[in-house]
């Protein structure tokens, strides 16, 4: 378990949370939340004011003993947003560098080595002002894991890179950390990158923890206002809390009764927000067999439509509903089907199991 | 020629380098990554020799390390050896005055080294002492190559502090440049001339060699780019 809690004013941070080993997990916020500075006081580059810092019940930091493991001594690689590449130093050299304990000629095939796996055995003799932003950014990868860290921490790592670059080198990650069987945390501002790569996820936001969890769960299921919002859940609406039964939670959304499988049993203080998923929200046929399965269906004008791709954004305003715009996500093609446009009226559907209750 | 007032240069010149060397690099460096609000204090003291004509510098080490001061008087009780009218005054002088020489380019060359380079360096497991070796040297040694030449060329040039400080003592303080002087209050213009050419090529060479390096080194460095 690498367990973090980490309290200090300057950057202002406030977090206690918990990552399994051998995982890969990512801490995702905004710019300016406290990401890279959580990733920093983990490597031992930051000592905070409070602090207790542990890796697989190994203490690295505890402000309250005054204990301190400096950098140097902590079993992990660390590849940084600009990479730290030393400029006077060779591709081979650089990845060298991280292996001093070896004899120099055993440092020079463990370095090639690691070269190789990343993808880059030719570029060895390149010096860093010779290599482009990738193969940068792979001799930083190969660098930092030259010494079989047990702790790989990367900040913001395909940030610099192209897009085709970046899907690459976020397969090699994922193969690599399997194969090195390595607990990897890596700082994300892209909620994609970390869907796509991480099994945990850390939301955080001005230096604190929003909500952490399983990223399924955590992409499913956001449990305040401010993590939908983190995590651009682009449906959020206010409703009032009606009753609770063994079927699930009913609640009043302007004239309309919506029903959500889980949620508070009691009346929460304060207003209780909605959302759904863009992608949960069901465009429903004429003639539909079996409506009452579908969930609570709603007639709806549409108001916009956005063709992004592979997929289609229709906003629409409920009849009925609490005035908020919905938006759902369709395949081109369904536009046309069923004679979806601008000003057109639809019927959409509201399941309860999708229906997330949010904490304000 | 005086062979001796030059002998007597080379080593002022040698020793001045191997003391002030160390103290340059050490603080260039510090001064190169602390973040007290003193710096600009620091920096300014450092530098003025720079603008301090020699003879104030020198009227200020008579004062203070003269034999009747208290600081020469602890000198003289610790080392048994008077600052004043003696080589190793010489020495200390020249330490003082040559302090910009040594400490501004390493401490330029010092901060061209990042910050991402140290936490790198950190990463790899590097000790602060490896990063030193490593990392910092290789890549501030130019500026620690300039400290080198302008403290040695300054050092053989010096003139006003060591006339003050140490006077016109054949053998113990008489250097090339006093002699040279001495020379022209004598009317022997041919013996000042010799000693103020060889002067002005050993600097010229010492100055040149150390462009030199760094012009390979940056020939070097734009092939790679």
């Amino acid at each position: 378990m690498l367990s973090i809690r980490i309290e200090n004013n300057t950057p202002a941070l406030k977090v206690d949370f918990r990552l399994p080993m051998g995982t890969l997990s990512a801490i995702v916020g905004p710019s300016g939340s406290g990401k890279t500075s959580v990733l920093r006081a983990v490597a031992g580059l930051l000592a905070p004011s409070h602090s207790l810092i542990s890796f697989d019940n190994d203490i690295w930091t505890d402000t309250e003993t005054r204990y301190f493991r400096p950098c140097y001594q902590r079993p992990l690689g660390f590849v940084t947003q600009s990479f730290g590449l030393f400029p006077h130093l060779t591709a081979a050299e650089n990845v060298g560098a991280a292996l001093t304990h070896l004899p120099r000629r055993e440092r020079g095939l463990e370095a090639q080595r690691f070269l190789e796996l990343v993808g880059i055995g030719g570029l060895a003799d390149r010096r860093p002002s010779e290599l482009s932003g990738g193969q940068s950014q792979r001799v930083a990868m190969a660098r930092a894991l030259a010494r079989k860290p047990r702790l790989l921490l990367l900040d913001e790592p395909f940030s610099a890179l192209d897009h085709s670059t970046r899907k690459r080198l976020r397969v090699e990650l994922k193969r690599l950390q399997d194969a090195l069987a390595m607990t990897v945390l890596f700082v994300t501002h892209d909620l994609d990158e970390a869907a796509e790569l991480s099994q945990t996820m850390v939301l955080l936001r001005r230096g604190q923890v929003v909500q952490q969890g399983p990223t399924r769960e955590l992409l499913r299921r956001p449990s305040t206002v401010e993590a939908a919002r983190l995590m651009n859940f682009a449906n959020l609406a206010k409703a009032e809390w009606v009753d609770s039964d063994s079927s699930g939670i009913t609640l009043r959304w302007g004239d309309v009764l919506l029903k959500a499988e889980t949620g508070p049993k009691s009346p929460p203080e304060g207003p209780i927000y909605w959302t759904i998923r863009t992608t949960d929200v069901f465009l429903v046929k004429d003639g539909h067999p079996d409506e009452s399965s579908l969930g609570t269906i709603l007639s709806a004008d549409v108001t916009e439509i956005i063709e992004m791709g592979s997929s289609v954004l229709v906003s629409v305003i409920a009849a009925r509903g609490g005035g908020e715009l919905l938006r759902l996500r369709l395949r081109p093609g369904a536009l046309h089907r069923h004679n979806v446009s601008k000003g057109s009226q639809i019927r959409i559907a509201l399941n309860a199991q999708s229906l997330v209750l949010l904490q304000s | 020629m005086d062979w001796n007032a030059f002998n007597l240069s080379l080593q002022l010149a040698a020793w001045t380098l191997a003391l002030l060397l160390p103290i340059g690099v050490v603080t260039g460096r510090w001064l190169a990554r602390t973040q007290t609000l003193a710096r600009p204090w620091l920096q300014a003291f450092f530098a003025l020799p720079l603008v301090l004509p020699p003879t104030v510098v020198g009227y200020y080490l008579l004062i203070f390390t003269g034999t009747r001061s208290p600081l020469g008087e602890l000198i003289m009780s610790w080392f048994g050896v008077s600052l004043v009218f003696s080589f190793p005054g010489l020495v200390v002088a020249s330490i003082l005055v040559n302090l910009p020489f040594a400490i501004l380019p390493v401490q330029r060359a010092f901060e061209v080294v990042s910050s991402e380079l140290y936490d790198a360096a950190a990463c790899c497991a590097m000790t602060p002492w490896q990063t030193f070796t490593r990392v910092e040297m290789p890549l501030a040694w130019p500026g620690v190559l300039s400290a080198a030449v302008l403290t040695l060329g300054h050092t053989l040039g010096e003139f006003g502090v060591v006339l003050m400080v140490g006077g016109n003592i054949p053998g113990e303080t008489r250097t090339l440049s006093i002699a040279i002087f001495d020379r022209v209050q004598a009317f022997d213009p041919l013996a000042a001339g010799q000693m103020a050419g060889f002067l002005l090529l050993i600097s010229l060479v010492t100055v040149a060699l150390g462009y030199g390096v760094l012009e390979k080194r940056d020939q070097r460095k734009r092939r790679s780019a």
